[in-house]
């Protein structure tokens, strides 16, 4: 059976277009309204939804993203509410995923982990800080329960490793458009396109481009080379900079309704 | 038992390993295929023995603290003088070391974080020497606290960028040293100042720490005849402690004894004994115990000493924890600024509050081992970076005017 991921990046690809990906905090900037504001990026048109699990110590993120989670989890957000969030996306009519610094996945449990996402609905898992070196437990555990691995590459890997992230992976592969951390840049560095050619020589997988991504030129750039495009830090800011809750709604579905019209090929 | 090494993949047992985005493998990778080659290379190892020798001053020596162990049980207590280096901590140990191969590298800026200022100051002075650039993360909290070493730092060339996310302490520092370096790591070098983070870090900085007790096996043996009983040293990250130990992990009947910082005590549950009072996980590149909640958070450490206020622990003592090979105490803020003074005014040597820890554990050790044991104690660092803390510490406790 072609798992949902799949099926979303299929579906994608028959339209012409690439998959539009989108990233937030859960429980930001609390569970009740970081719902809500989900449901109207997806009613914006988003293919798929990465969960974040807000960490304390987010070593990849910029300034915006570490500033969500930090309101995140200053209003309680725990592993429970990650994963009830998951829930609602699934019934929102997008593919959910969860993205994760590696330290509460494991300190929840491995297999705990994955059996209650895979209950929840959630498809697959982004792990930033996790290389598939150190992630022999974790392949088991995902393997069991049948949920997807989505691993990073990024322009400094070299070619063996490009093979050993392409090996480990399930779902798509995550290429990191850029050396740096999240959050929104002018334009997307041209690594992005060379990086996923690269990684096409090693694999089949569908191939998403993140990191710096938050316009629909942007996006349209990406469409041409790549089967999906992720964007996380600008949905946080336009959620951060709105007047108030209503406004952030209105303001994620715009953006998500520009950047999937910018996602056509 | 052979000396602890890693498996190949940084590993100590179950601790350690490389858990760092994929962006920072290739860098990690060219970092210890450099640093393999340079340790096999005699001019590599002469240049940094010449400097060791003529700019940091070592062979730092023993000091036998006859005052201070009558309050220790009358045992002999020996002093490792890490405090008479340049810069006045072990932390020049180390920086000299990665800022030579910082250069053999071909990179031309260090990036560092710091918590108490010690290590800050030393990759301070170590670019000043060599000509590179340097960029200091220090958490906001810890500006305030060593402001001292914020003002040497910046004399010796460096830019200090204050770290205003999280706890604004030492990890927080990590956090952003790590964020620059996935930008710049192509002329960018981590100068990482402990033996934590991703391999292979632990394993490097150890080795330019071993030098202490390298030194030490043979002061001890020649002054004595026999090695000591007893090995005491403070635990933050671990350098000095991994330094000091290392060389007598085969020596089975040497006793080695940590001593993290209890804080208001490990019960309290603010402290940042991460052995004594933490959880194993992963945590800014590596898995070793952590202070952590039930949900993978990390825990807000509290110590009075910047340079131990730290919520994890370095890979290899957690190894050597689970081996049963070293142990590991925690010492109070209290028992550390108790010990700080008698020692001070017993030996005429005011030492860091991160050494003070050591020596806290000293007399506790001392007593429980007797008059004949001979206890050899690391004095990591000097505390005139700690005179303004301190005194508003005894202030406080009425123990001072």
């Amino acid at each position: 059976m072609t798992s949902a991921l799949h099926a979303a990046f299929g579906k994608a690809k028959s339209e012409n277009r690439a998959a539009l990906i989108a990233y937030i905090p859960a429980g930001f900037p609390t569970v009740g309204k970081g719902i809500e504001i989900i449901e109207a990026i997806i009613a914006g048109g988003a293919d798929i939804v990465e969960v974040g699990w807000p960490y304390s110590d987010p070593l990849m993120d910029g300034p915006t993203i570490q500033k969500a989670a930090e309101m995140a989890l200053e209003n309680g957000a725990s592993a429970k509410d990650v994963i009830a969030t998951v829930g609602k996306v699934k019934a929102a009519g997008a593919v959910p995923l969860v993205m994760s610094y590696w330290n509460p996945i494991e300190r929840y449990g491995v297999e705990r982990f994955s059996q209650e996402l895979a209950a929840a609905g959630g498809v697959g898992v982004i792990t930033p800080d996790l290389t598939p070196e150190e992630g022999v437990d974790w392949i088991a555990a995902t393997d069991k329960f049948d949920v997807q691995r989505i691993f990073l590459v990024a322009p400094s890997s070299k070619d063996v490793r490009l093979e050993v992230v392409a090996n480990a992976s399930t779902g798509f592969i995550y290429a990191a458009s850029l050396m740096g951390v999240t959050g929104t840049r002018e334009s997307v560095s041209s690594h992005a396109e060379t990086l996923v050619a690269r990684t096409r020589k090693v694999s089949k997988l569908p191939i998403a481009v993140g990191l710096g991504v938050s316009t629909p030129m942007q996006a349209n750039d990406i469409a041409q080379y790549a089967d999906g495009v992720i964007v996380g830090s600008a949905f946080v800011k336009a959620v951060l900079e709105a007047v108030d809750h209503a406004a952030a709604l209105a303001a994620v579905k715009k953006l998500a309704q520009e950047l999937k019209q910018g996602c056509v090929k | 038992m052979a000396p602890s090494q890693p498996d190949a993949r940084g590993h100590f047992g179950q601790f350690g390993g490389r858990f760092v985005p994929e962006a920072l493998m290739a860098a990690l990778e060219q970092l210890e295929n450099e640093y393999v080659a340079a340790s096999k290379d005699p001019e590599f190892q002469k240049e940094l023995t010449n400097l060791l020798q003529t700019y940091s001053g070592r062979p730092t020596p023993i000091t036998d603290a006859k005052n201070f162990a009558q309050h220790c049980g009358g045992a002999r207590i020996l002093l490792k003088r890490e405090d008479l280096n340049h810069t006045g901590s072990h932390k020049i140990n180390n920086v000299l070391g990665q800022a030579l191969l910082t250069k053999r590298m071909g990179k031309k800026r260090i990036i560092a974080e710091t918590g108490a200022g010690q290590h800050g100051v030393a990759s301070a002075t170590a670019a000043a020497l060599l000509g590179l650039e340097c960029v200091v993360y220090m958490g906001e909290e810890d500006t305030k606290r060593q402001a001292l070493n914020v003002a040497r730092m910046q004399m010796l060339g460096a830019t200090v960028v204050p770290v205003t996310t999280g706890s604004r302490t030492l990890k927080d520092a990590v956090n952003e040293a790590m964020r620059d370096w996935v930008a710049n790591v192509d002329e960018t070098h981590y100068l990482l100042g402990t033996v934590a983070g991703p391999h292979p870090f632990p394993m490097m900085v150890r080795d330019f720490h071993r030098i202490i007790g390298v030194e030490s096996r043979e002061q001890v043996l020649a002054l004595t005849g026999k090695l000591p009983t007893a090995i005491a040293a403070c635990i933050g990250g671990g350098s000095n402690a991994i330094g000091i130990f290392h060389p007598f992990i085969d020596d089975v009947e040497v006793q080695l004894v940590g001593f993290e910082a209890g804080g208001d005590g490990v019960e309290t549950g603010r402290h940042a004994a991460c052995i004594s009072g933490g959880l194993t996980g992963v945590f800014q590149g590596s898995r070793s115990y952590l202070m952590q909640d039930a949900e993978g958070q990390t825990i807000e450490s509290h110590s009075i000493s910047a340079g131990l206020d730290y919520p994890g622990v370095g890979p290899e003592h957690a190894y050597l924890n689970e081996l049963g090979r070293a142990q590991y105490r925690a010492i109070t803020d209290r028992e550390a600024m108790d010990a700080f003074l008698l020692f001070c005014q017993t030996e005429g040597i005011i030492p860091a509050i991160e050494s003070a820890h050591a020596l806290a554990g000293v007399i506790k050790l001392g007593k429980e081992l007797g008059k004949d044991a001979v206890i050899l104690v690391n004095l990591s660092g000097r505390g005139d970076k700690d005179v303004a803390t301190a005194a508003e510490w005894f202030k406080e406790t009425g123990q001072m005017k």
